[in-house]
Parts: C-alpha cells; sequence; structure tokens
C-alpha cells in the first residue's frame, strides 16, 4: 500500500472539484450496446453490437413531442414521482407492449429490450439504452434499427405549484420505411401510447386529469444521406426472425439428435 | 418552472464569428436564454456561433435536446456550429449522444475562431 503525498492530495482535490455535479447519471461511452441478462420472454435480435443513435442520426422529419400532466391534486414532490416512474416503468405501459426492465433497474448505461408492434400489426424487438438518470428526470436513447432515432425524456417539476409529469420525445424515423409507417398511422399509435402511459402514472397516485400534447415539427427535411439505416430496421428483422422460426427450430432438433 | 440557474455572454470573434459564453447550467430551463444569446449572436454577417463551455458545471439531457434544437437552427441559417472548453466529461456526453457528428469540437478559443473565420 502506498501512502498519500500531500500531492497526491492536492490532485485528487483538484479532480474533485473538476468532477462535475452530473458525472453519476450519464452513461459512459460504449461504441456498441451490450445487453446483460435476457429477461426471459425477451428477444435480443436488434440490440446487442448496435450503436446508440441520436437526432442527428435518423431519416425522417424531427419531432419534438411533449406529454405532460398535471398532479395538482397528489401531495407528492417531483422526486417521488421520478422514483415511481423508474421502479414501474413497465407497469404505465398501455398493453400489447412489453418493456424487459434491465435488472439492475433505470440506472445510467443500462439496456432494456422491448417487445411491441407496428402498424399493420408487425412484431417488433428493439430495446432502449438509459442514457440519463437523476432524481427529477432520466433519459432512454433508441439503438440502430429501432423505429426513431433519438431520446425520450420522462421528468417531473413543479408548476405553478403543483407537481407536473412530463414525456418528452426528440427523434426522427430512423429509415424510410419508418417514416412512411409514422406518417401512415404510427404518430397517432405512438401519441396514444404515451398519453396512455401518462394517464397510468397519473391513476397511480389517484389523479385524473388529461394529458396535454405539444407537437412541434423542428426539422422538416429528411436526411437522406441516412437512407440506409434501413438495412438495420428492427421491424424487418424482426419479421425475419418468426418467419425463420421454423427453420431454427429444425435445426436445434438435427443438432440434438 | 424554476429559473434556469445560467447566464451567457455574446461577443464578437472576427467578422464572420460570435462567441457565447456559457455560465452555469444547460437544462431545459436554459431554452430562452440560449435562444436570445443566439439571436444576439447571430445578428449581421454572422457565419458561426461558437460556444464557449470553459464555464459549463451542470449539464442534464435535456440540455442536450437544447443544443439539438439550436443546431438544426444554425443549420437552416446556413451558419454553422463550433465549441471549445469542453471537459473530458462532457467530450464523453457529446460522444454518447453522437452530437459529435455535427458539431464541430476545438481545444481553444484560438483553434475554433481560426476554422470558424477560415470557413
Amino acid at each position: 500500500m502506498t501512502e498519500q503525498t500531500p500531492q497526491d492530495e492536492t490532485r485528487e482535490e483538484e479532480k474533485q472539484r473538476r468532477e462535475p455535479r452530473d458525472a453519476a447519471y450519464w452513461a459512459h461511452y460504449a461504441e456498441t450496446l451490450k445487453v446483460t441478462g435476457v429477461a426471459e420472454g425477451a428477444t435480443n435480435i436488434n440490440v446487442e453490437g448496435r450503436r446508440a443513435v441520436g437526432p442527428l442520426q435518423g431519416f425522417g422529419k424531427l419531432w419534438q413531442k411533449t406529454y405532460r400532466v398535471s398532479l395538482e391534486d397528489a401531495e407528492v414532490t417531483p422526486v417521488e414521482v421520478i422514483k415511481t416512474w423508474k421502479e414501474n416503468y413497465k407497469d404505465f405501459w398501455p398493453e400489447g407492449n412489453l418493456f424487459y426492465a434491465p435488472l439492475a433497474g433505470i440506472t445510467p448505461g443500462e439496456v432494456a429490450l422491448i417487445s411491441g408492434s407496428l402498424p399493420g400489426g408487425v412484431k417488433l424487438s428493439t430495446g432502449v439504452m438509459v442514457l440519463y438518470a437523476d432524481d427529477e428526470s432520466f433519459s432512454l436513447m433508441t439503438p440502430e434499427g429501432h423505429p426513431f432515432s433519438g431520446w425520450i425524456t420522462f421528468s417531473s417539476f413543479e408548476e405553478e405549484g403543483a407537481t407536473v409529469a412530463q414525456a418528452q420525445v426528440l427523434m426522427r424515423a430512423n429509415d424510410p420505411l419508418y417514416e412512411l409507417g409514422l406518417r401512415m398511422g404510427g404518430h397517432k399509435m405512438e401519441d396514444e401510447m404515451w398519453r396512455k402511459t401518462l394517464e397510468n402514472l397519473a391513476a397511480h397516485f389517484g389523479v385524473h386529469e388529461p394529458v396535454e400534447t405539444n407537437l412541434l415539427c423542428v426539422d422538416p427535411r429528411l436526411q437522406w444521406s441516412h437512407y440506409r439505416n434501413i438495412w438495420h430496421n428492427a421491424g424487418i428483422r424482426s419479421a425475419l426472425y418468426s418467419i425463420t422460426a421454423p427453420l431454427r427450430w429444425r435445426r436445434n432438433r438435427v443438432r440434438q439428435d | 418552472m424554476p429559473e434556469a440557474q445560467v447566464k451567457m455572454n455574446v461577443r464578437g470573434a472576427g467578422e464572420k464569428a460570435s462567441i457565447i459564453d456559457v455560465q452555469g447550467e444547460l437544462t431545459a430551463f436554459a431554452e430562452g436564454v440560449l435562444m436570445d444569446a443566439y439571436n444576439q449572436a447571430s445578428d449581421g454577417q454572422v457565419r458561426a456561433i461558437i460556444l464557449n463551455f470553459e464555464d459549463l458545471e451542470y449539464m442534464n439531457s435535456s440540455g442536450i435536446g437544447l443544443l439539438v434544437t439550436l443546431l438544426i437552427r444554425i443549420n437552416r441559417e446556413k451558419q454553422q456550429l463550433l465549441t471549445y472548453g469542453l471537459s473530458d466529461h462532457y467530450r464523453s456526453i457529446f460522444q454518447i449522444t453522437r452530437l459529435d457528428d455535427a458539431i464541430a469540437i476545438h481545444d481553444s478559443e484560438e483553434e475554433a475562431v481560426r476554422a470558424a473565420n477560415s470557413a
């Protein structure tokens, strides 16, 4: 064991002084996503080894969608709202979509798997990475192949004496096919999903207020340089995975024999 | 909403560039301050906006979202967005969120101003 010199202590103090307050809240950089432990029922075919993508890497129009509900009638603080939201995240989702929370919970850098459906009833296996998490907010970032490229920030704060819960999505459709899907009913499905999620959260606190929705197109241009994102399209890959299930079953049987 | 814990100072840097010194916290509550600073900075013939993050004390994911919307606005005006003064921690956040794909990161003010005025 080595003893610390006064210089070492000064360096450590300097390091701590320089360490930003938000350091513990952010995920660490990793080139690709890694899933630790796949829950029963989850399918990890479109997340492991994919890169996380932000709103700048997508194809479609850039949208900022804000859904919020006032929890005025509930005696609850923003910290309590976010704690509850993190702990029960999957339970607030509407039926038909499954969120397989990471074993470590909603903590920075963790990856969760998702099973959902696209317009037309196409089953989708995808996931999200916890980009940021503090006591009053958390953000989930999408991987390549996800229907959208960007992140969702869930937050709670006080406004005019009332606690407000909010989900804000900053997103572009990841590829041309998803952009078409969003225009043909996907946006409506997504808006309904987050409205329902906030209604369920509010109901948990005994509140039955309407959810306010604000949809803002930040950039109407399509990013044609990103059309190749379709290679990772999780909808197509999930469909192919389902179609080829009998072949995998047969191959496994042959190996066992 | 709580008041923004941030100050932004705007100064010129040659004929084509303006610098915005960001001091304090970059969160959702900083939106008005940041957009006001941008409006002030982009007066005249300015073709590049340089964000100085030397005194950035705190940033959450909403703060990163603000930078995305600012970048879109700047691109629409056919301007360029550059930064300097990012600590290793904030450089890493630019990498994770992949903002570094679209925003030029420089080590010093001199380097950023040179790049802005030579573009």
